[in-house]
């Protein structure tokens, strides 16, 4: 069975809410079916197949594309399968998603793994803002599994994030892990103002020195014993977090934001 | 039956179900990896008083420890769940946590959860750190000479304890030798520990007592020096009885256990001084595990 498959015709003038095409939303249904679900843009609702030609029937394994940056909620709420993007994707990519892989070809917009719960999330271009926070006027952002971004991420990086692992390749805006309760970010690349601002708990682990708050403590070079752990962890990636050449185990650790509980942690590679 | 001028009595040692976990102690070297292990298997030899059956199953290369370093794997059996909750959690807590550089794994992955490093945390008083990798939760306990890494929970799985052979030899000496020629064997085979010190007991014991207030007493039947005054087992040449006792996770892990460590005794055989070879036997009484060590050896 071939993916199945939904090529963009052209570029929408609206924004589409796409959340009702994922793998668990589409098994067994027809193509006849699958075609006829109701999308909403703008103030209309169009049928699938007037935005996108279908093909191949293997919903556990859908692609889109030609995507574009004006789909929103792709992969919102994924219990299983996977999700391939082929292009740029619009806000809310993977929000809420609980278990299965969402892969994106190009850049996301805001709320990139809002909310996540678990599974994969992979971006092989830039993300937005927001990556792995909580929609606003929500408490808890992430709570479980990965995102992964090879490109750089915009500001509020992990805000009000819960659990689980945020990676990125490159550079994190500012405001990265602010309000974080707990989880870990990794960035390889540098960030932005006001690291960590408010975190609670919670690890940003680093490549470069970070321009730290005043409410930043240095807490002494140490080698840390879960680092290997964490390192061999992410393997499997097919990213250069995998690669074993990027691993340490020597760090600085920063205990903050003092100015919060103070239980959070800056660790910077030594 | 007969191998090497040793008879192999025709009977079965006697086995009764067992709960069981296995964990991992890591350390900066195999040296502090080994003491804290000691330490955590110390005063481990009998659930009759010591609360669980403990020891080293092996010492792990570093490839083979989650954290890479090099480390040792410790059984620990107990007579039921909660028991070994208690034991596994009290000697984490005073012998691994304690020790330099340690950082402690589960061994099992499946089976039933048990809180391994779960409670220990709250020494952290608060600066304790959780980190979830891989579904594992972990946790970092800040200690003063940096951090104490555990896993969670190690998992508990059913297990025969009280596999156990005698080896009956014309003297002491002769004695001691082969059981430590069976140990040596013994301790390749994996899943099994010999919890006695140094894997061999002295003082095998019956069920009962003349005094009431003891469940165990002197197995007098395979005393040597009783031969003239109670209902013995001995023949007039054996002056020495000893014994190994076997834990292990499974009634197979014990067979392999007591096949080879009986071929070391018989190896040495009767021109060392090995008569027999028999079993501690409670008539069916005591478990349902039963090792026949004639079917064994054949």
């Amino acid at each position: 069975m071939s993916a199945l498959t939904l090529t963009l015709k052209t570029r929408p003038r609206q924004r589409v809410d796409m959340s009702p095409l994922v793998c668990q939303k589409l098994a067994g249904m027809a193509p006849d079916d699958i075609a006829a679900i109701p999308l909403q843009t703008g103030n209309k609702t169009v049928r699938v197949d007037e935005l996108f030609k279908i093909q191949g029937s293997d919903s556990h394994n859908l692609v889109i594309a030609g995507s574009c940056n004006k789909l929103d909620f792709i992969g919102k709420a994924l219990d299983g399968g996977s999700i391939t993007i082929e292009g740029d994707c619009g806000a809310y990519l993977a929000q809420g998603m609980k278990a299965g892989t969402v892969r994106l070809d190009g850049n996301a917009g805001l709320y990139a793994g809002c909310e996540m719960k678990n599974g994969l999330l992979e971006i092989n271009g830039h993300a937005g803002d927001f990556v792995g926070a909580a929609l606003p006027g929500n408490k808890q952002g992430m709570k479980g599994g990965t995102i992964l971004v090879k490109g750089n991420v915009g500001d509020r990086a992990g805000d009000h994030m819960r659990r689980g692992v945020i990676l990125v390749e490159g550079d994190a805006g500012d405001y990265c892990g602010a309000r974080m309760i707990a989880g870990t970010i990794a960035v390889m690349g540098q960030t932005g103002r006001y690291l960590g601002y408010a975190m609670r708990r919670g690890t940003l682990l680093l490549w470069n020195q970070p321009r730290l708050s005043a409410t930043f403590n240095d807490c002494g070079s140490h080698t840390l014993a879960f680092l290997p752990i964490l390192f061999s962890s992410l393997k499997s990636l097919n990213s250069r977090f995998a690669d074993s050449a990027q691993a340490f185990n020597r760090v600085q650790r920063y205990g903050g934001d003092m100015a919060e509980t103070g239980k959070g942690e800056v660790l910077v590679k030594l | 039956m007969i191998i090497n001028g040793v008879s192999i009595d025709k009977t079965f040692a006697e086995a009764f179900p067992m709960k069981a976990t296995r964990a991992i102690i890591t350390a900066q070297n195999e040296k502090w990896a080994m003491i804290s292990a000691q330490a955590m298997t110390g005063f481990a030899t009998s659930v009759i008083a010591c609360g669980c059956e403990a020891g080293i199953e092996r010492v792990l290369d570093p490839s083979e420890t989650p954290d890479g370093r090099p480390g040792v794997a410790i059984l620990i059996f107990a007579m039921g769940g909660k028991a070994l909750a208690k034991q596994l959690e009290t000697r984490a807590g005073q012998c691994v946590l304690t020790s330099p550089t340690s950082a402690l794994f589960a061994g099992i992955e499946a089976g039933k959860p048990i809180p391994l490093g779960k409670n220990l945390r709250y020494f952290g008083d608060g600066f304790q750190i959780s980190k979830k990798i891989n579904g594992k939760r972990y946790w970092r306990v800040p200690v003063m000479d940096g951090e104490f890494l555990t896993e969670a929970t190690t998992a508990q799985v059913d297990a025969v304890g009280g596999g156990n052979f005698l080896v009956l030899a014309e003297s002491q000496p002769q004695a001691l030798a082969a059981c430590e020629a069976a140990i040596e064997e013994m301790r390749k085979i994996p899943n099994v520990i010999m919890p006695f010190p140094g894997g061999i007991v002295r003082s095998g014991s019956k069920v009962g007592s003349k005094y009431p207030a003891l469940g165990a007493s002197t197995n007098d039947a395979f005393c040597p020096t009783l031969k003239g005054v109670t209902n013995s087992e001995l023949s007039p040449e054996i002056e020495s009885v000893m014994e190994i006792v076997i834990d292990g996770l499974s009634q197979e892990d014990i067979d392999k256990a007591i096949r080879v460590g009986m071929q070391a005794v018989c190896d040495l055989g009767s021109e060392n001084g090995i008569k027999r070879i028999s079993a501690g036997n409670y008539g069916g009484k005591l478990g349902p595990f039963h090792f026949h060590l004639q079917e064994i050896m054949a």
